[in-house]
């Protein structure tokens, strides 16, 4: 009761009203302005595919889809958002169907213990998006904001590869 | 993090009188050196001013033939663009050496130039930082230094300037336009960022309560002889120990200008014209470039653990001269030094 007494007296901002639309379906939301888009994501919005990996940006496992583009969600506000549409793993699939990429991380066992996964499905869905990497090196090079713990990098190349044939 | 405010700004004259308001606002652009500072409470802003949505998102051609760069294209857009592409590779690869893919989508112009050092001690609120504390003492002088200055430093703090793409737009001569209560002007960008002398909070000469609105480059581009050449610790995804980015332009095999920029050796980026007048006029070869080496680092001094820093930056010097000479850039995904 006391703590409550004085966190209460701590004057906090108020809450921001935002609209975001992830995975397809616009959400009206009431966030604090600091509150991370990965943070939102996971603990208030319970979609915990995005992984948070490093919480600094230096490991990828957070990435998402924001208007399309790839991007660290631990180092973007979520009020930051606001009138964007977001995609994170759990909105790659259409209806049920597992899409090119997620098949091809599959059928190349791309991956081991899973916690980059979904950051690197997402990152590559950004890259293929881009349209900049043509070579095995450029893959490589465009893709090394997403660390692989467990080392699984050739099979993650091998992947997008596959599913860059595809799209 | 501290708690904070948030506004958006709706136009750069409401920007910059929000940021006049409130001396402990701060402007947030890609937030990604931004937030990650404030996880560590090193920025502990009251407000958050946000520019993302102020209409600084351009890249065009002036009548005079420059490239006027808002401050908020994003660094990604930027190296991709088609007149950087073709007039001004140098910048394209630079911003390319940098950070990563994500990282590159999120990161703002302006915000690059004004991106702090990544000095572990500055990062780290538990150890003194004249930088983060003015006054509290430099941690890195008798500590761990092996990314830290070798040229330009001061008894108060050998941080360097970790940018890529800052190193390219020195050597380019661009021009950094800002906005204040005063009005607007325009910076040299040698005149940007200040070596840390006794001010080593202050990192560039952008006052605080005025806004960068656009990045300036001349129509001078050295788009056939140039290079950025960045070395690191591993291959992507790091900041250099030394980058160097060179434009030559040559007349047969005489050099007829010269630009040299280096990167993560000082303060800011390292550029010394008396080393670009001593290459004009010489003929492009191995001992013009080993001199040209020698005198940029006439004056470089080791601290404990980075004295090889500075070999590493003569020889990386030669091999950037000698790249942009031959016409054969480095590949920003092919990582062989050629
Ligand atoms: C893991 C990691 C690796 C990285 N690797 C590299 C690398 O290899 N090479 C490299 O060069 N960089 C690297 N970076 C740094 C990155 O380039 C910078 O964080 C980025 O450029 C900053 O831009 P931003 O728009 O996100 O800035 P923000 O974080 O939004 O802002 C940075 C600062 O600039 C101020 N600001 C922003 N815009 C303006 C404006 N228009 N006018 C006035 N003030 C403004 C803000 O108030 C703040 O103080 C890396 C970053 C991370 C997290
Ligand atoms: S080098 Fe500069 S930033 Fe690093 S601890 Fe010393 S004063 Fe701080
Ligand atoms: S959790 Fe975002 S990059 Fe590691
Ligand atoms: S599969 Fe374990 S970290 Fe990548």
């Amino acid at each position: 009761m006391a703590r409550e007494t004085a966190r209460s007296t701590i004057p906090t901002p108020g809450r921001i009203p935002v609209t975001i639309t992830i995975n397809g379906a616009p959400a009206q939301l009431r966030i604090a302005p600091w509150t991370t888009l990965l943070d939102l994501l996971r603990d208030h919005l319970d979609l915990t595919g995005t992984k948070k990996g490093c919480d600094h940006g230096q490991c990828g496992a957070c990435t998402v889809l924001v208007d399309g583009r790839r991007i660290n969600s631990c180092l973007t506000l979520a009020v930051m958002t606001d009138g964007a549409t977001v995609t994170t793993i759990e909105g790659i699939a259409a209806d049920g169907t597992l899409q090119a990429l997620q098949q091809a991380f599959i059928d190349h066992d791309a991956f081991q213990c899973g916690y980059c996964t979904p950051g690197q499905i997402c990152s590559a869905a950004g890259l293929i998006a881009e349209g900049k990497a043509k070579s095995v090196d450029e893959i490589r090079e465009l893709m090394s904001g997403n660390i692989c713990r467990c080392g699984a990098y050739p099979n993650i190349v091998a992947a997008i590869q596959q599913a860059m044939g595809r799209s | 993090m501290i708690n904070f405010d948030y506004a958006r700004a709706t136009d750069v004259a409401d920007a910059v009188r929000r940021i006049a308001a409130d001396p402990k606002a701060k402007f947030i652009a890609g937030g990604t050196n931004l937030i990650d500072l404030m996880k560590g409470d090193v920025e502990r802003p009251s407000r958050l001013i946000d520019i993302t949505r102020l209409p600084l998102k351009t890249v065009e051609e002036t009548t005079e033939g420059r490239i006027r760069i808002g401050a908020l294209v994003p660094n990604s857009d930027l190296a991709y663009h088609p007149l950087i592409e073709q007039r001004y590779p140098m910048l394209a690869s630079a911003i390319l050496a940098g950070a990563s893919a994500q990282l590159r989508n999120m990161a703002s112009t302006g915000g690059n130039l004004l991106q702090r050092t990544r000095c572990c001690y500055f990062y780290d609120i538990a150890t003194p930082c004249n930088k983060r504390e003015p006054g509290s003492g430099c941690s890195a002088i008798a500590g761990i230094n092996r990314m830290h200055a070798i040229l330009g430093a001061s008894e108060a703090c050998i941080a360097t300037h970790p940018s890529d793409m800052n190193v390219a737009l020195a050597a380019l001569e661009a021009k950094v336009l800002v906005s204040g209560p005063a009005g607007e002007r325009a910076i040299a960008f040698s005149d940007f960022h200040r070596l840390p002398g006794d001010t080593p909070d202050r990192d560039t000469n952008l006052e605080p309560n005025e806004i960068v609105t656009a990045v300036e480059l001349p129509p001078r581009g050295f788009a056939t002889n140039y290079t950025y050449l960045k070395i690191r610790d591993r291959l992507s995804y790091a900041f250099a120990l030394v980058s160097i980015a060179v434009g030559l332009e040559l007349e047969g095999s005489t050099i007829s200008e010269a630009r040299l920029a280096l990167g993560s050796v000082a303060h800011k980026p390292w550029r010394d014209k008396a080393v670009e007048s001593a290459l004009r006029g010489q003929v492009a070869d191995q001992d013009t470039f080993a001199l040209a080496a020698d005198l940029m680092l006439r004056d470089a001094r080791a601290h404990e653990h980075n004295a090889f820093k500075i070999e590493l930056a003569r020889r990386g010097i030669v091999r950037a001269l000698t790249q942009a000479a031959r016409g054969t850039p480095q590949s920003q995904s092919d990582k062989r030094v050629a």
